[in-house]
């Protein structure tokens, strides 16, 4: 049985903005869930004393002071847009709403 | 737009209804810099040119946490009594749009760093309402789309999309209330005293411009109906209704206006019989009409998850109590305080603060004016220039120092109120100074009692049959000569020693 459903494939996938072919829905929620299941080993390796972290070290409160560094030149900043008008990214047509 | 909405009365629903309501307060932080990066954050910068690799999300890049941001969120945290997080983590929240380069948002999810508080709210009548908070987190702003093309410009049918990062990974401090009850039919006027509330404590504490108008403070207002019970134990157990969110609510009165707004739709929907869909909605200031959005079910889904950049944050103790210690005075603190002072009527402070005129009154007093006196002309003469002129009582071209000024020469006898008039007038004009004012136009009470004995004399002459009629003991016909006194001294005499000089002349 395995831990990843089809549906939830097709919702992740849906989430990404990824169009997933119906026929490999079965052969990517095969493929996810092995690779689950080898986290899962992981996690039973780490007792209940075993904190989860984000982050494997240890440190905490590392902060940068409120000063000004110098920014990206607008041509520097927009070398790799997909297109651009005047001085702004220029994007498809966005389908659906602004979050 | 919405023309087959149908909206009930307000009142009938109110009858039937208790309206929950829940309000997340977007606040950005005036820090110099980017929430997570040392770009700039003026207002208004040409497109694109505060961006640098992080905030507009190329690969390999790194954030860092601002620590200013960071402050900021602590104190407005112990200003609104919230418990300060031991430790707090950022997260991801997942989306794709193209405001966000990323594909996230850098949030908190889990552990916001301020949680559990509460802020009292003055409403217009003096009563105190509690508006609990659940929480206020840390998060960075989203660029700036312009949808172009298509007939309406937004975003259906829209050709493209142009982006303007520079607004992308601004700090913002997100207030988030627990379901606000037991407003009944005040909701409306809660919802803009709340907000009204929190702009006034961010605006103390000085961590953001907080204007509405430019998006520096920014509203989603959420609201369902429950049916009404019978008391508040009974209401407390019926489950909430099903909730919209609306958003762009960009101003106080559209705050007000939404949750009514709300209310209605909603109470006509359930009236008949109807569900009420649980979505965002958008708020049009023009039509003052919410349309829908997204339906909240489809699209909440966010796979939040700890943000691997970032490294958890322990406020520390002495720290947050240093902050603590040198919070400023808290708004209604402060007018309670004023008020006691300056011995106004709940009804005088009521006046002050809804004319905007509390600061001005106290800086007028710290210039050595009299509490009433301050109060008496930016409220009275000055309020009525700034309503002509269409301007908030702050942005009249004459400071507390001038009003001082007047009252002092009103004191010292050398004007009368009237006078006055004339020497705020001038001020407002740029003549200068009310001592200025009152050389350069010859404003000064006329106090040489010769010269207003002549002038006396002269209007007893010209109206003889008056100067008998006081004679004969009608002391009220004085008034006749008084004004003819004062028009010939072209309102620069005192009346009061005017009448006393007429009564003298004629011996009554």
């Amino acid at each position: 049985m395995s831990a990843i459903s089809r549906d939830e494939v097709a919702r992740v996938a849906a989430l990404a903005r990824l169009s997933v072919p119906p026929e490999e829905l079965d052969k990517l929620a095969e493929q996810l869930d092995s690779i689950v299941e080898a986290v899962r080993v992981v996690s039973e390796a780490a007792g209940g004393d075993v904190p989860a972290t984000s982050h494997p070290i240890p440190l905490v409160n590392v902060f940068r002071a409120d000063e000004v560094r110098p920014s990206l030149s607008v041509d520097q900043a927009l070398l790799a847009a997909p297109a651009r008008e005047a001085d702004q990214f220029k994007v498809p047509q966005i389908l659906g709403e602004e979050p | 737009m919405s023309g087959d909405i149908t909206l009930a009365r307000f009142d009938d629903v109110l009858e039937h209804f208790d309206p929950v309501m829940g309000i997340e307060v977007h606040v950005e932080l005036n820090t110099r810099t980017k929430m997570f990066c040392g770009c700039a954050t003026t207002f208004g910068a040409p497109p694109n040119t505060q961006v640098c690799p992080v905030c507009i999300g190329l690969p390999g890049s790194m954030p860092a946490v601002n620590q200013k941001a960071v402050e900021s969120a602590i104190r407005l945290g112990l200003a609104l009594h919230c418990r300060i997080a031991e430790r707090c983590t950022f997260a991801r929240k997942n989306y794709f749009y193209p405001d966000l380069s990323k594909n996230y948002q850098i949030s908190q999810y889990e552990d916001p760093i301020d949680q559990d508080g509460y802020l009292d709210v003055e409403l217009e009548d003096g009563t105190i309402f509690r508006v609990e908070i659940e929480r206020a987190h840390m998060e960075e702003d989203a660029a700036k789309n312009t949808h172009v093309g298509g007939a309406t410009g937004r975003i259906q049918g829209a050709d493209y999309t142009l982006v303007d990062y520079n607004r992308g990974g601004m700090p913002l401090i997100e207030i988030v209330t627990k379901p606000i009850t037991g407003a009944g039919a005040r909701a409306p006027e809660v919802a803009r005293a709340y907000v009204a509330a929190l702009r006034e404590v961010v605006l103390a504490l000085g961590i953001s411009d907080a204007r509405m108008e430019q998006g520096s403070l920014r509203a989603d207002v959420n609201l369902s109906l429950r049916p009404k019970a019978a008391d508040a134990a009974a209401q407390a157990k019926v489950p909430f209704g099903k909730r919209s969110e609306t958003k762009n609510v960009n101003s106080l009165r559209a705050i007000e206006r939404a949750v009514r707004y709300e209310i209605r739709r909603q109470g006509a929907l359930l009236a008949a019989g109807q569900l009420v869909t649980q979505e965002t909605r958008h708020w049009h200031e023009d039509s003052e009409e919410t349309s829908p959005g997204r339906s909240k079910e489809q699209a909440e889904d966010y796979r939040y998850f700890p943000e691997p950049d970032l490294l958890p944050i322990e406020p520390d103790r002495a720290w947050v109590e240093e902050l603590r210690a040198a919070l400023p005075e808290m708004p209604a603190v402060k007018r309670a305080r004023l008020k006691a002072e300056w011995g106004f009527t709940d009804r005088e402070m009521l006046a002050a603060v809804n004319a905007g005129a509390v600061d001005l009154i106290e800086a007028t007093v710290a210039a050595g004016a009299g509490p009433a006196g301050a109060r008496k002309w930016w409220l009275g003469e000055l309020a009525r220039v700034a309503n002509e002129r269409e301007v908030d009582l702050v942005d009249l071209p004459v400071t507390p120092v001038d009003v001082a000024q007047v009252e002092a020469l009103i004191g010292a006898g050398r004007i009368t109120d009237k006078l006055a008039r004339q020497v705020l007038a001038g001020v407002m004009a740029g003549e200068g100074t009310p001592e200025q004012v009152v050389a350069a136009r010859g404003l000064e009470v006329v106090s040489d009692d010769a010269a207003l004995l002549e002038a006396v004399d002269a209007a007893l002459a010209a109206q003889p049959d008056v100067a008998e009629a006081i004679k004969a003991g009608r002391v009220q016909a004085a008034g006749a000569i008084v004004g003819a006194v004062m028009k010939a001294t072209r309102g620069q005499a005192d009346a009061a020693r005017v009448r006393e000089l007429i009564l003298q002349r004629v011996g009554a």
